[in-house]
C-alpha cells in the first residue's frame, strides 16, 4: 500500500495555511473543486498530511473520509513528504520481470522505511515508478536522478551509502 | 403520477415512470438479488449482482438504478443474466472470507442467502477459505472485520447520508480497496456516534456488535449476583422478528417469559425509568420555560444523539436535558431504591438490560454514570440481537412460551412510556405530563399525533395555559443537523426538542433484529414495528407517566419530588464537548 499515515511531525507555516486557504476561495463552489485544490494543496505543503486535509474537508464542508479517499486513490497523491535523497525504484514491466520487486524489498530494509514512506530522520524516502524509459538497464532505480542500472540486491547497500 | 406500460418476462404491467427496473420487476412479482442497493440511500449500482436483460439495451443494466420506459421489455431471469449474476457472485466470494459455520450472520448473511440460490458450488478463483481476519475493534460497540466486507457500501452510505458522521469511506484503491476511517484510524479514534446503523445494514458478517453475551452468562452462573433485567421499550416491538414472527409483532409476554427461563433474579422493565425520565425532564422544561432558562430544551435519552452533540454540535450542550438516559437511571435506581428495598448490597446487585441499541455499550462507561458508591450505574447491556441468540443457546421453544408478566418491584409503567421507542415518543409522553401540570387541568385527549410518524423532522405547536409551545422532533442525525442548523440560523425557534440518534428512533436502533436489504427496501419496517408500540399504548389503561402508582410511590418514599437532590444524585449527567478529530487532537498533544 503506497499511501500510509504519516510519520513526521507536520510543520506547516501561517503562509502556507493562507495560501491554502486562498486556493480554497478560488474554486469553492465550482463543481468538481475538490481535485485541483488537493492539486494545490500538495504543491503548497509537498504531501497532503491530515492537518492539511482537516483544512480542506471543513472549508468545502465535505467529510474527511471522502478527501482522504481521494488521497489513497489517485497514485498522484501523496501523505508523506519527500526526503533529502529521494530514492525511485522503476517497476515498470522489463524492471519487474528483471526482478525490480526483489530491488525494492532490499532498498526498503537498507534504508528502513516502506514504500511512499520517508525515514524518521528525513534523509531518504522511497516511492515506486513507472517506467522510467530505462528498460536496457533493467532492473532501474534513481536517487535525486542518478541513474542506477543492472541492480541485484547485493549492490543496494554500497549505493545507499553513498547517500547517508 | 405518470405511468408507463413495460413488459416483465413477457407480462404486461403498468409502473410509475420515475420506477427502476427493479421496481417493475417487483410489482410484477419478481425478486432481481441486489446487495449494494438500499432504496433512497445507497443507489450505486455498483455490485452487478442485479444485471438484467432488457431488451435493445447495451449489454446487461443494473435493475437497481436503470429507469423503465415506455415499451420496455425486462427479462429478469435470462439465461445470460442469470450467467453474469453467478459469476459475480463468484468474483465477490473469491475475495470473502468465508467461515460460514462459525459466523456470527450464519443463516441471516445475504451473501450465503445468495450463493444458496444460485447454487454455488465451487469458487474457482481466490482462497477465500485460506484468507485472515481482518480484525479492528476500537469501540466498545462495533467489530470490523474487513476479511468478509463485499464493498458494497451501505455502511458507508448510512454514516454519511442518514447519521451525518461520514467517518468511514472506501480507501485506497484496486485490490487494496477496504472500508476505514480518514488515514485509516481506528474507528476509536474518530468522531463516531456507536450508533450502529451501518451493523443494521452490513449485508455480511463484516460489521457486528461486540458480544456483552458471556458477561451475562458468567453473571447468571454466580450465585453471590443479584442479576437484573430491564428491556427497552423498543425491543419488545421486534425480539419477535429473531423467531420468523412478522415484522410489528409485540413480543413483550413471550420476552418477559424468557427472560424469566434465563434466570434473571429480577425482570423488569425499563418503561419505569421512561416515566421518571418524563417526571425529570419535563420538571427541567417547565423550570427553564418559566426562569428564562436555555431553550430549547433536548432530550437525551439517545446515547447515539448525545455523541453527536458533543462531537458535531457542543454549541447546544446547555440545551441538553441533564437527565440521564432511562437505561443509565434503571442502573442507577437498581443499585439505589431496588437494593435498598430488598435489603442487598449494591454491589451484590448486577444490571443488564436489553437494548435497541449499540451506543448504549459506550454510554455505560461514560464519566458521570455511577450514582452509588461508585459502582458503575450499568453493568452490563446487550442488544435485541445478542438476547435473540441467548434464547436459541437455552433451546427455548419461541412458539410455545407463554406470555407472563414483568415483576412487581419495578414492572409498572405508563402507555406513556412504552412509546418512548419510537420518534415522537418522548414528546408526546412528556406533553402528557406537562400540559397536565401547567393547566392544571386533566387532558381530554392524550394523543398528539402530529408528533407521530416517520417524517425525518416533525413541528407542532400547542396553546398550553396561554402559552403557545413550540415543538419539533427529529430522529437520524442527518435530519438532526439540518433542524439544529435552522435553530442555529435563527430560522426556526422552538421551546422543546426531541432528537433521537437513529431514523424512526430506537424501533430502528442499530441494535435491532438486522432486515435484508430486500426487505428495507420493499416494507416500512419502521412503521410496522411503531405500530406494535402505539396499539399497546392505546390499549393501556394508564397513558400518562405521572398517574403510574410505582412512580408515585418512588417519589413519595425515596426520591422526594421531581427534580430534588436525590433525584438529581440519581438520575442526572452532564456532558462535554468533545473534539471532531479526536485522533489528530491526541497526535498533536503528543508531539
Amino acid at each position: 500500500m503506497p499511501n500510509l499515515k504519516t510519520l513526521i511531525p507536520f510543520a506547516g507555516t501561517k503562509e502556507q495555511e493562507d495560501r491554502l486557504r486562498e486556493a480554497i476561495a478560488r474554486y469553492k463552489g465550482e463543481l468538481g473543486a475538490t481535485m485541483p485544490i488537493m492539486q494545490e494543496a500538495q504543491e503548497i505543503y509537498g504531501y497532503l498530511p491530515e492537518e492539511v486535509q482537516v483544512i480542506i474537508a471543513e472549508e468545502l464542508g465535505v467529510p474527511l473520509t471522502e478527501i482522504y479517499g481521494i488521497s489513497s486513490f489517485y497514485a498522484q497523491f501523496t501523505h508523506n513528504p519527500k526526503g533529502q535523497n529521494q530514492i525511485n525504484v522503476c517497476l515498470g514491466t522489463a524492471c519487474y520481470v528483471k526482478g525490480a520487486g526483489n530491488i525494492l524489498d532490499k532498498v526498503c530494509e537498507v534504508v528502513g522505511c516502506k514504500e511512499g514512506e520517508i525515514t524518521e530522520d528525513g534523509k531518504f524516502s522511497i516511492d515506486a515508478t513507472r517506467c522510467v524509459g530505462a528498460c536496457g538497464l533493467a532492473p532501474v532505480m534513481m536517487i535525486n536522478g542518478d541513474v542506477y542500472g543492472r541492480l541485484t540486491p547485493d549492490k543496494i547497500d554500497a549505493i545507499i551509502a553513498k547517500y547517508k | 403520477m405518470s405511468t408507463v406500460k413495460v413488459k416483465v418476462n413477457g407480462m404486461q404491467i403498468e409502473c410509475p415512470s420515475d420506477a427502476t427496473v427493479l421496481e417493475a420487476a417487483r410489482q410484477a412479482g419478481f425478486r432481481i438479488p441486489t446487495l449494494c442497493y438500499l432504496k433512497g440511500i445507497n443507489e450505486i449500482g455498483a455490485c452487478r449482482m442485479c444485471l438484467t436483460e432488457v431488451k435493445g439495451a447495451k449489454g446487461l443494466v443494473a435493475a437497481c438504478v436503470y429507469p423503465v420506459a415506455e415499451g420496455m421489455e425486462i427479462n429478469t431471469n435470462s439465461q445470460k443474466a442469470y450467467d453474469a449474476r453467478k459469476r459475480t457472485l463468484e468474483l465477490i466470494l473469491s475475495n470473502h472470507r468465508m467461515e460460514c459455520l462459525t459466523c456470527v450472520r450464519n443463516q441471516s448473511c445475504e451473501l450465503q442467502a445468495l450463493a444458496e440460490e444460485y447454487g454455488m458450488e465451487e469458487v474457482r478463483f481466490g482462497t477465500p477459505k485460506e484468507m485472515q481476519p481482518d480484525i479492528e475493534q476500537s469501540t466498545p460497540h462495533l467489530i470490523r472485520d474487513n476479511s468478509k466486507c463485499i464493498l458494497c457500501r451501505r455502511c458507508v452510505a448510512v454514516c454519511k447520508n442518514l447519521q451525518h458522521a461520514a467517518v468511514i469511506g472506501p480507501n485506497d484503491r484496486g485490490f487494496s480497496t477496504h472500508i476505514g476511517s480518514a488515514f485509516d484510524r481506528d474507528l476509536g479514534e474518530v468522531a463516531c456516534i456507536n450508533c450502529g446503523q451501518c451493523i443494521n445494514v452490513c449485508p455480511t458478517g463484516a460489521l457486528t456488535e461486540v458480544d456483552s453475551t458471556y458477561k451475562v452468562w458468567e453473571a447468571l452462573a454466580d450465585p453471590k449476583k443479584h442479576v437484573v433485567v430491564g428491556t427497552a421499550p423498543a425491543v419488545r416491538a421486534t425480539l419477535g422478528e429473531e423467531f420468523g414472527d412478522p415484522i410489528g409483532t409485540n413480543a413483550q409476554g413471550k420476552m418477559v417469559a424468557a427472560l424469566h427461563r434465563l434466570g434473571f433474579d429480577g425482570v423488569f422493565d425499563v418503561d419505569v425509568t421512561a416515566d421518571l425520565t418524563i417526571l425529570e425532564e419535563g420538571t427541567e422544561f417547565i423550570h427553564r420555560l418559566q426562569n428564562g432558562g436555555t431553550l430549547p430544551l433536548i432530550t437525551s435519552c439517545s446515547p447515539g444523539w448525545i455523541r453527536f452533540c458533543e462531537q458535531y454540535y457542543p454549541e447546544f450542550i446547555p440545551n441538553l436535558s441533564s437527565c440521564k438516559s432511562p437505561q443509565q437511571m434503571f442502573g442507577a435506581m437498581m443499585k439505589s431504591y431496588y437494593a435498598d428495598k430488598l435489603g442487598l448490597n449494591p454491589e451484590d446487585v448486577f444490571v443488564v438490560t436489553v437494548m435497541p441499541c449499540t451506543a448504549k455499550k459506550f454510554e455505560i462507561r461514560r464519566d458521570d454514570q455511577s450514582a452509588v458508591n461508585g459502582l458503575w450505574d450499568m453493568d452490563e447491556t446487550i442488544t435485541t440481537r445478542e438476547l435473540a441468540r441467548m434464547i436459541r443457546k437455552t433451546g427455548m421453544d419461541w412458539s410455545a412460551l407463554p406470555e407472563e408478566d414483568f415483576d412487581p418491584d419495578f414492572g409498572e409503567f405508563s402507555g406513556a412510556a412504552v412509546i418512548f421507542g419510537a420518534s415522537g415518543g418522548v414528546m408526546e409522553a412528556a406533553l402528557r405530563t406537562v400540559v397536565e401540570i401547567l393547566t392544571g387541568e386533566e387532558l381530554a385527549k392524550l394523543d398528539f399525533v402530529d408528533v407521530r410518524g416517520m417524517e425525518g423532522i416533525k413541528e407542532a405547536s400547542y396553546d398550553v395555559a396561554g402559552t403557545l409551545v413550540k415543538v419539533a422532533v427529529a430522529s437520524g442525525m442527518e435530519n438532526a443537523a439540518k433542524l439544529l442548523d435552522k435553530i442555529k440560523a435563527g430560522e426556526a425557534e422552538y421551546h422543546f426538542v426531541e432528537i433521537m440518534g437513529c431514523p424512526g428512533g430506537c424501533i430502528n436502533g442499530g441494535g435491532q433484529p438486522i432486515q435484508p436489504g430486500n426487505v428495507r427496501n420493499f416494507v416500512d419496517i419502521q412503521t410496522l414495528r411503531a405500530g406494535a408500540l402505539y396499539s399497546e399504548d392505546a390499549l393501556m389503561k394508564m397513558r400518562k407517566s405521572h398517574e403510574v402508582p410505582l412512580i408515585k410511590k418512588i417519589y413519595s418514599d425515596y426520591l422526594g419530588e421531581p427534580g430534588s437532590h436525590r433525584a438529581h444524585e440519581l438520575l442526572h449527567t452532564s456532558y462535554k464537548a468533545s473534539p471532531k478529530y479526536p485522533g489528530l487532537e491526541a497526535d498533536k498533544k503528543k508531539n
